[in-house]
């Protein structure tokens, strides 16, 4: 049974590592010490923990100016509260002035499940990727969450993190170095590529196993930085595959399938299937449920991938 | 050098008289509420008050200065000029294509904290600067300067609680409380009285003033902290469009921009004023 590790835990760990390099390192939540697993570095550090109370547009406006004052702020929240709750001080009080704040979404995507629609953060790439200045970056596991955030607190500027509570397995190597803007090929392949991020990214290798079984070798890539996005990993797969597939735990609208359409449309047009909450609130059911309802399985993977390549007519045949 | 209070009273209609030159030479601004905050503006500027250095105007230990009432910027510019933040030339390029003089502060500007203009944003990010400031053990202050009708956005009350919760006795909030917000008086669109007594109710000290008299408002800023441990809040009592007669007062000068006639009929009003 492999292993599975909640990448809350990571971003904690990692957070407590750079705050104890740099203290001008602040943390500040929401109500949500527990749920930010923030409750070590509170005991580590009880200075320098600030939580706001349900609050956000105040937590986010206090880290823009805890920043002014020479801090750097890591504000961790869930992610449907955080990026929607306080988009506006997102945008004028982090992004447009370029503050030095970093914004770190935890229980992301359907993460949160049977508590329905309130709870679900799937438009919040979207929402961040739209805003100039703002960087996006969704790691896949604990390894990458651990880089993400000690990436974060080196570059200067306003960066959103998305970091699930659903446990995922372990896909990097323990000396993985994540870089912004570039992309991470897990698996070579020259018919399909599979592009993903965060939770997804297993989902994806899984599939890239299904489909050898069809004769088909797929690449994938760990699209982890959705902006800047790796415009050249990008081009390479379409050119040397005959289709793509990106999938995320987020609508279909806005996220990575878009930010990779992006790229594709304007540099090498070819097939894609964009794979994620197509358009709609999920009905309520735990988050597996969720992922086996909007085909956001290796299996669901599988089926886009074949469809968009031609080939499910075949299949059908069998 | 400080002015003394006779000499901000007559700096202040200089102020007021670029102010309205600026807004008429691009077009647009915010009448209104710059006439209102004008002797607020010039009092923290060049009464000393602040503790800020044009020659050193990203200094670490600067008092920040934020305006939330981002939509009065030609004063704020105006002021930055006369302050020596900005070149006097520069106020011609106000709102004018690629100036970096916006039509709403951005922090690009010397002397400009945060990008204001939508409001109810200054209050969290001078508890945010001031907590810094506090942590450090700094002695650098914060101060926020929003409109009254700002009063109605939540954030405020956000940042009202967790302010004092957080004992900033180095923030203060100044509230230009001239009743009237864009369309009408606040009174009757989204009440906010007793307005002193929400505040103290939020813990936070409160002081009243006359916002127009500067011998009053050096006072109550050198006065800061009014006690240890609790944040300043400053109910400066204005009129919009204070110095000219036919602008106080009057709702549709929020942000309309004097005519030829209007911005001579102004200037001569202020210049009588200024000779007082």
């Amino acid at each position: 049974m492999t292993e599975l590790f909640d990448c809350r835990n990571s971003f904690s760990r990692a957070l407590e590592n750079v705050a104890r390099r740099d203290p001008r390192i602040v943390a500040l939540t929401n109500d949500s010490v527990g749920s930010a697993k923030l409750t070590r570095f509170c005991g580590l550090f009880p200075d320098r923990l600030f939580n706001v109370g349900i609050a956000e547009q105040n937590m986010i406006g206090m880290a823009s100016g805890l920043a002014n004052g020479g801090k750097i702020p890591f504000v961790a929240a869930a992610a449907c509260f955080l990026t929607a709750r306080a988009l506006e001080q997102i945008k004028n009080d982090v992004a447009y002035s370029n503050a030095n704040v970093k914004l770190c979404g935890v229980s992301t995507g359907l993460a949160y499940g049977a508590l329905g629609g309130t709870h679900h953060a799937i438009e919040d790439i979207a929402w961040l990727r739209a805003i100039a200045n703002m960087r996006v970056v969704v790691p896949a596991d604990p390894i990458e969450s651990e880089q993400a955030v000690k990436m974060a607190a080196e570059i200067r500027g306003p960066i959103y993190l998305r970091f699930s509570r659903m446990g995922v397995p372990i896909v990097h190597s323990s000396d993985y170095t994540l870089e912004m803007g570039r992309a991470v090929c897990l698996r070579d392949g020259g018919d399909v590529t599979l592009i993903a991020c965060g939770t997804m990214v297993t989902r994806a290798l899984e599939a890239a196993e299904l489909l050898t079984e069809e004769g088909i070798e797929a690449r994938v890539l760990n699209m982890a930085s959705i902006k800047p996005i790796d415009r050249e990993a990008i081009i390479a797969a379409a050119k040397e595959t005959a289709a793509i597939v990106t999938v995320e735990e987020h609508q279909i609208y806005g996220g990575l399938g878009s930010a990779v359409a992006e790229v594709v449309v304007t540099e090498h047009p070819l097939p894609m299937r964009i794979l994620g909450v197509p358009g709609q609130f999920a009905p309520i059911g735990g988050p597996e449920f969720l992922f086996e309802h909007f085909g956001l399985t290796a299996k669901g993977i599988r089926d886009a991938a074949t469809e968009v390549l031609g080939l499910d007519s075949i299949r059908g045949a069998e | 050098m400080a002015l003394t209070p006779k000499e901000l009273r007559r700096m202040a209609y200089r102020v007021r008289r670029r102010n309205l030159r600026v807004i008429h030479e691009a077009g647009g601004g915010h009448t209104g509420g710059d006439l209102s905050a004008a002797d607020i503006l010039t009092t923290l500027y060049l009464g000393g008050v602040l503790h800020i250095s044009p020659s050193r105007a990203d200094a670490p230990d600067r008092d920040r200065f934020i305006m939330s009432k981002g939509h009065s910027s030609a004063l704020l510019y105006t002021v930055l000029a006369f302050a020596d933040f900005i070149p006097k030339e520069e106020l011609h390029t106000y709102m004018q294509p690629l100036s970096r003089l916006s039509g709403h502060p951005v922090d690009e500007i010397p002397g400009v904290e945060a990008n204001t203009g939508s409001l109810g944003h200054g209050l969290p990010i001078g508890v945010g600067a001031a907590l810094a400031a506090k942590m450090d053990g700094a002695s650098w202050r914060a101060f926020v300067l929003t409109g009254d009708g700002e009063m109605q956005a939540g954030s405020n009350w956000e940042a009202a609680l967790q302010a004092s919760h957080l004992k900033l006795d180095n923030l203060t909030l100044i509230v230009d409380r001239n009743g009237l917000q864009l369309s009408d008086w606040t009174e009757r669109i989204a009440p906010l009285e007793p307005l002193a007594d929400k505040w103290r109710s939020f813990n936070w000290s409160v002081r009243e003033v006359n916002g127009h008299d500067h011998a009053a408002l050096l006072e109550i800023f050198e006065s800061i902290p009014f006690e240890s441990g609790r944040p300043n809040c400053v109910i400066a009592h204005t009129h919009k469009g204070k110095g000219v007669s036919f602008i106080e007062d009057r709702a549709e000068w929020h942000h309309r921009v004097p005519t030829d006639k209007e911005l001579a009929a102004a200037l001569e009003e202020l210049r009588d004023m200024s000779n007082d």
